[in-house]
């Protein structure tokens, strides 16, 4: 009993204090303070990223380029000045860790903006934060239509060409090169699937897919989605599934006998990623893989020459995927908005500037960002393995609302040594 | 008995208020850190006094928790909904009505799964019961995926709670998270500490130490068992808004496997039925992840990946290990002992 009481003395003398000390350091108290993360000679910028866990093996190389992108950016005496210091935090590709790592981002080191953090149910978790706390949230590493709700998110912006779109090109490629095709999908549990069979639908109409199968990232098995499809007599299959999951399903299908075409989203057809995962006896089942890009992901390409350059220099001569062409545009693209920002960057002005429709970007289109659009593409190129190596065809689809139309793709010409001018 | 109730209400509010005062010491990053570990603080504090007193081992409260902030992000986002358009919209009712319709449906929620292991655990002796409450957290996944609603791995979202206008100006958002979590917290915790003192805490040792002589004192060892268990559920749901609250998204990622096993971590290293070593515990489990990212931080990068997620669990292994060697008591034990509650157990 004596010892209860003075407890009870001891914590209302410690309220006291503290109530004391509240009227002098109010820590939490919102402040009105100068541009986070910017500096006279630097800007803070941080993204999530799987670098360990079940996306890591597909996904991880992609921040590594972006990084070296920015090292060789900030080289050359960085952007209006000012070197980009990129903070990339891991999440493991799980949205509990996302919430925590994003604030960790935000709240401890203060950056400026969140760009090209990756995964739809990761990001989705820290959209609203980010939104309420006014954070600019560029360049989402996915395709998801979350990131095109400019009212509600009007600083979310996406990368990718959007789901519906890639899922739309591919389904109508599988029409032109054979009308007879029987198309079915596979996809992820999540709006990633969704997005891919909405677009398949878009083009062969709806509940007019004839087999359309999920799983879960949680699962690593799919003999069963794919006994059901071969059953369904499915000729083309358009998969809406991560670097991992592609290579399960053609290794899978291939230990059935079963070779259909295979039609992947670009989250899922790096074809040196899917090498890596099935293995050299493995590739040949990767033979003839369509998979649709915006990016100028092609050795022909100037952008790729550059980039390769950037890579065996600032990335340690990492083994040059589909991911370093994704990672380095990313920084391309930033720096370009930041670029496009002024001498002065404000969160402000460079939500502005992505806006403004100004910015081409290096894709096979030019950006299509506007006030009302947060999406970078509508239009995608397709792109076929052919004895072991990936390369565009010269076939694009630009996809609207009625549907996939055939156009001539317009790649952005490099310029200055790929540092956007401020 | 009455002054013994007047006492804890007392007591709680005081700590209450104490911790309501320090988040003002803290930044917005810290206060977010502080709402973490009292939802996981309202979880391990049922967990701890489900096994301390009862002898019951669950290894699935995550999936108790998963169920109560799966409960307040649905019930709070069908109210919220509800709202719109009407004049309630705005001002205090807008959040107010949904946080409480959302609580009660995550007490709702965690009831009712609480219940039905309760019943099995009635039944259900030592590891089966452990067998059991594993198998859960490892269903969890894909239960999210089939059960309508529960949107697979993406998760559902929880609507935000914003900060009064009254006191907008005053307290960043975390912050005012962070009283809600200690609020939340401290309507989780207290009926368990009234309870543990009082003569169910007497029922449930006297199950733990005997069932047959509890039996001839005319005590029902099913009923009290499963009564635990509900309890205990209770908490952890709760435990569940909290986090529900603070993070505005609920997702099995969240309440995996690990995260399960790291409450039963914490209620050890706490010290088993002690309410005050869970809240050490609690800490802890939250603290030191963060610390571990820190400490690699400074590592090569190539280094610090492979190290990230791994060393955790090695510290946490040795963690358990130094403290049940050096005191088999739990943390709790080094605090010198004030309350009758602790006493209670040390008996």
């Amino acid at each position: 009993m004596r010892t209860t009481r003075s407890t009870s003395r001891a914590g209302a003398a410690a309220v006291l204090g503290l109530t004391a000390t509240t009227a002098l350091s109010a820590c939490s108290t919102p402040a009105a303070a100068e541009v986070p993360g910017i500096t006279d000679d630097t800007v803070v910028i941080g993204t999530h990223q799987p670098l360990t866990g079940p996306a890591a093996a597909g996904f991880a190389s992609i921040s590594a380029a972006t990084a070296a992108y920015f090292e060789y950016v900030n080289d050359q005496g960085g952007i209006n000045g000012r070197q980009i210091e990129y903070v990339v935090k891991d999440d493991g590709y799980n949205p509990a860790n996302t919430q925590t790592v994003v604030r960790e981002l935000v709240q401890e080191d203060e950056v400026f903006a969140i760009v090209n953090g990756l995964g739809t149910p990761t990001h989705t978790s820290v959209l609203d934060y980010l939104d309420q706390n006014g954070v600019p949230d560029l360049f989402v590493a996915s395709g998801s239509l979350t990131w095109d709700q400019p009212d509600e998110y009007p600083n979310t912006f996406g990368f990718n060409a959007d789901y519906v779109t890639e899922g739309a090109a591919l389904a109508q490629y599988a029409r032109d090169t054979d009308p007879d095709a029987v198309v079915c999908v596979l996809g992820q549990d999540d709006d990633f699937g969704e997005g891919i069979l909405e677009g398949v639908e878009l083009v062969v109409g709806d509940g007019e897919v004839a087999q359309n199968q999920t799983y879960s990232t949680a699962d690593q098995d799919v003999t069963a989605q794919l006994g059901a499809m071969k059953e369904a007599g499915c000729t083309h299959n358009v998969l809406g599934t991560i670097n991992g999951f592609t290579a399960l399903a053609v290794g899978t299908a291939a230990q059935m006998e079963w070779f259909p075409k295979w039609h992947v989203s670009s989250s899922g057809a790096d074809h040196p990623t899917l090498v890596e995962y099935l293995g050299e006896e493995g590739a040949p089942a990767l033979e003839g893989l369509v998979s649709v890009n915006y990016l100028p992901n092609s050795p022909s390409s100037d952008w790729y020459e550059l980039f390769s350059r950037i890579n065996d220099e600032y990335n340690d001569g990492a083994p040059y995927t589909g991911n370093t062409t994704y990672g380095m545009s990313v920084g391309y693209q930033f720096a370009e908005a930041l670029a496009a920002a002024g001498e002065n960057p404000t969160r402000e002005s460079i939500v502005a500037a992505v806006e403004s429709g100004e910015l081409r970007g290096n894709g096979v289109a030019p950006l299509t960002y506007s006030a009302d659009d947060h999406f970078a593409y509508r239009t995608v190129r397709i792109a076929v393995v052919t004895d072991g190596a990936q390369d565009f065809t010269d076939d694009a689809y630009e996809v609207s609302e009625a549907g996939a139309t055939a156009v001539t793709p317009e790649e952005t010409p490099l310029e200055n040594e790929g540092i956007p001018a401020g | 008995m009455r002054t013994h109730g007047t006492r804890l209400l007392l007591r709680a509010g005081l700590l209450t208020l104490l911790a309501l005062g320090a988040t003002f010491l803290l930044d917005p990053y810290r206060n977010y850190q502080l709402a973490t570990s009292a939802g996981v603080f309202a979880a391990v504090a049922g967990l701890t006094l489900l096994v301390g007193l009862t002898g019951q081992l669950s290894l699935g409260h995550a999936v108790l928790m998963a169920a109560g902030g799966y409960g307040y992000a649905l019930t709070a986002t069908r109210v919220t909904e509800a709202l719109e358009g009407t004049g309630a919209a705005d001002g205090i009712v807008g959040w107010l009505v949904p946080l409480l319709a959302g609580v009660a449906g995550a007490v709702v929620a965690a009831g009712l799964l609480g219940t039905l292991l309760g019943l099995a655990a009635a039944r259900l002796r030592g590891p089966y019961l452990t067998g059991l409450t594993l198998a859960l957290v490892i269903a969890l996944p894909s239960a999210a995926g089939i059960v309508p609603g529960l949107a697979g791995a993406q998760g559902v979202s929880a609507p935000f709670v914003p900060v009064p206008d009254a006191l907008a100006t005053l307290i960043a958002v975390e912050q005012w998270h962070a009283w809600l979590a200690i609020l939340v917290t401290a309507c989780a915790v207290t009926p368990l500490v009234a309870l543990r003192s009082g003569r169910a805490g007497l029922r449930m040792r006297a199950v733990h130490d005997d069932e047959t002589a509890a039996r001839l004192a005319g005590i029902d060892p099913g009923r009290v068992k499963a009564g635990a268990f509900v309890i205990s559920s209770l908490a952890a749901g709760l435990g569940g808004v909290v986090l529900a609250i603070a993070t505005q998204q609920v997702s099995p990622g969240a309440y995996g496997l690990g995260f399960s096993l790291l409450l039963v971590v914490a209620a050890v290293v706490g010290g088993l039925g002690s309410l005050g070593g869970a809240a050490l515990g609690a800490v802890l489990v939250t603290l030191l992840p963060w610390l571990v990212d820190q400490a690699t931080a400074g590592l090569p990068a190539d280094l610090g990946h492979r190290l990230q997620g791994n060393l955790e669990i090695v510290l946490f292994g040795v963690v358990v290990i130094v403290v049940t060697v050096l005191w088999p008591g739990g943390l709790a034990r080094l605090v010198p002992k004030n309350t009758p509650l602790s006493q209670n157990t040390e008996r």
